[in-house]
């Protein structure tokens, strides 16, 4: 396709329109010149951290009941919902069984492999206990890939997700 | 000890000390200033995380001093097939002239004490060769450029460096010629007088055409955006594809003393050298003024780059043919009739 374009006298100088555009970008270089740091677009990430939304799913978590004890009750719905077989769980009996409460399993390993962990939410959908959630912890680094399976001890620890 | 200072051949030898370290402060200070100007026209912040002594980040002004580091640590590949006495020595061609162009500038008003005459250039004015010198070694860049293309033994890098040389020589010849006008209005080749004769009235009011051709080439021939094709950095290959570490730090190193030199000859040539009103009475403030007009120029330079895309190759030829030569001649020829017939 030919586009006829007919420029006149004033724009085949060339000039004129280069000292627009270089209007243009001198504007943007004082504006972000004397805009604070805290202001600018760019957030600055160790200083600063940008706040994600609720329904962001980052780092997970075990919910815990008031006694302590972990609420999973070792159901494997999380592991089976599990598109990446990132869930690695395994089940102990109860043996003071409680007549008021009653559950029989526990976990006695609950792994999650972060580095196959694809933050899909699906565990925490499955979940009948409300005991796995997806927090809104994005700093997920680890050295080592051993590091990055995380146990039930840990998945404790993780913070609660903060309700605005 | 300002009269030991004073003695001429000690004199010498601090101007020489003083504008070389001020060059390439300019130099390293000049990477950084675009980095963090670009960013700026762009929405971004820039290079701001070097600290110094991982303490002070004085906002990333040490980043240049990383860098260099980085440069000189890095390894130092020179490819198999190249020709490898002029791959060592391609950058070293381009960097050399890049600085010594600036020992004909006069960046002061020049000054008597007992007797004793003080001129503020490395090179005494008086060797009558100023512009021209400026320009004989100046032109020698391009053989930085095109020996480096061929060394690298690369047909991207030939083909880049090809570009860059027809872009110079083509703009040279607009450059040279816009510069004929002021040559002929000054009467002299000698920098000074130059400067001398724009007392009142700077070059760039009664040339105004010849001041635009000479400011457009100015980015020709050092290289810059909208008229990097030597480099071509953001797509198309440049010269200096096989240049690696120190090597292709001298090439940069080499783009941004080119763009001081070219930066101070447009203020020596046009925008009356050291002249400025009230300032200039001092010496120092000659020498201040000349570096306030310096840094403006060079600021232009980084501003242009990012305001501006780049040219096609043919638009690049048609602009420099067809019309910086022949705006430079009709420059040229308005001041030589005007010189004829006021007497």
């Amino acid at each position: 396709m030919k586009k006829e374009v007919k420029l006149s006298f004033w724009d085949r100088l060339y000039l004129p329109a280069i000292l627009v555009g270089m209007g243009i970008t001198i504007k943007h270089f004082f504006k972000n010149l004397f805009t604070p740091p805290s202001k600018r677009y760019t957030v600055e990430f160790p200083e600063r951290k940008k706040d994600v939304p609720e329904w962001y799913r980052g780092l997970h978590r075990l919910n815990t009941r008031d006694d302590g004890s972990v609420k999973c009750v070792a159901c494997y719905c999380c592991a089976t919902a599990c598109p990446a077989d990132a869930i690695f769980i395994e089940a102990e009996d109860i043996d003071d069984l409680d007549e008021s409460y009653p559950r029989e399993k526990r976990p006695k390993q609950f792994i999650i492999d972060l580095h196959r962990c694809i933050f899909c939410g699906f565990c925490q959908e499955a979940c009948p206990e409300d005991a796995i959630v997806l927090t809104n912890e994005y700093e997920i680094t680890q050295l080592s890939r051993d590091e990055g399976l995380i146990t039930m001890e840990e998945l404790i620890k993780t913070p609660k997700k903060k309700m605005d | 000890m300002m009269a030991k200072l004073l003695a001429p051949e000690v004199f010498m030898i601090v101007k020489v000390v003083a504008v070389f370290i001020i060059v390439l402060t300019m130099v390293a200070v000049g990477t950084w200033v675009e980095r963090r100007g670009a960013a700026f026209i762009q929405d971004r912040v820039g290079p701001n995380r070097v600290a110094l002594f991982g303490k002070f980040r004085i906002m990333g002004l040490a980043q240049p001093v990383a860098d260099g580091i980085k440069f000189f640590f890095k390894e130092d590949v020179i490819p198999a097939n190249a020709d490898k006495i002029l791959f060592v020595l391609a950058p070293l061609i381009a960097f050399i002239p890049a600085t010594m162009t600036f020992a004909a500038i006069p960046f002061g008003r020049s000054f008597d004490i007992n007797g004793v005459h003080y001129f503020l250039s490395i090179l005494p004015p008086a060797t009558n060769i100023g512009v021209l010198y400026v320009f004989a070694i100046g032109s020698m860049g391009v053989y930085g450029i095109i020996v480096g293309a061929w060394a690298s033994n690369n047909k991207w890098s030939i083909l880049g460096g090809m570009r860059a040389s027809a872009q110079i020589i083509s703009y040279e010849l607009a450059m040279t010629m816009a510069v004929v006008g002021v040559v002929l209005s000054t009467g002299s080749l000698r920098l000074d007088r130059v400067i001398s004769a724009q007392t009142g009235l700077w070059n760039v009011v009664p040339q105004f055409l010849g001041a635009l051709v000479f400011f457009v080439s100015m980015f020709a021939e050092t290289n810059r955006l909208p008229f990097d094709f030597a480099e071509g950095e953001s797509e198309i290959i440049g010269y200096h594809v096989e240049y690696g570490s120190m090597k292709f730090s001298m090439f940069a190193l080499a783009e941004y003393a080119n763009m001081i030199t070219a930066a101070a000859l447009f203020v020596t040539l046009y925008l009356g050298g050291w002249h400025f009103p009230w300032l200039d009475q001092w010496i120092w403030g000659s020498i201040l003024a000349f570096l306030l007009k310096l840094v403006s120029i060079l600021w232009i330079f980084v501003w242009v780059r990012w305001t501006l895309p780049r040219f096609r190759y043919d638009q690049l030829m048609r602009l420099g043919w067809k019309v910086m030569i022949p705006l430079s001649l009709v420059n040229m020829i308005v001041v030589a009739l005007f010189l004829a017939y006021r007497g």
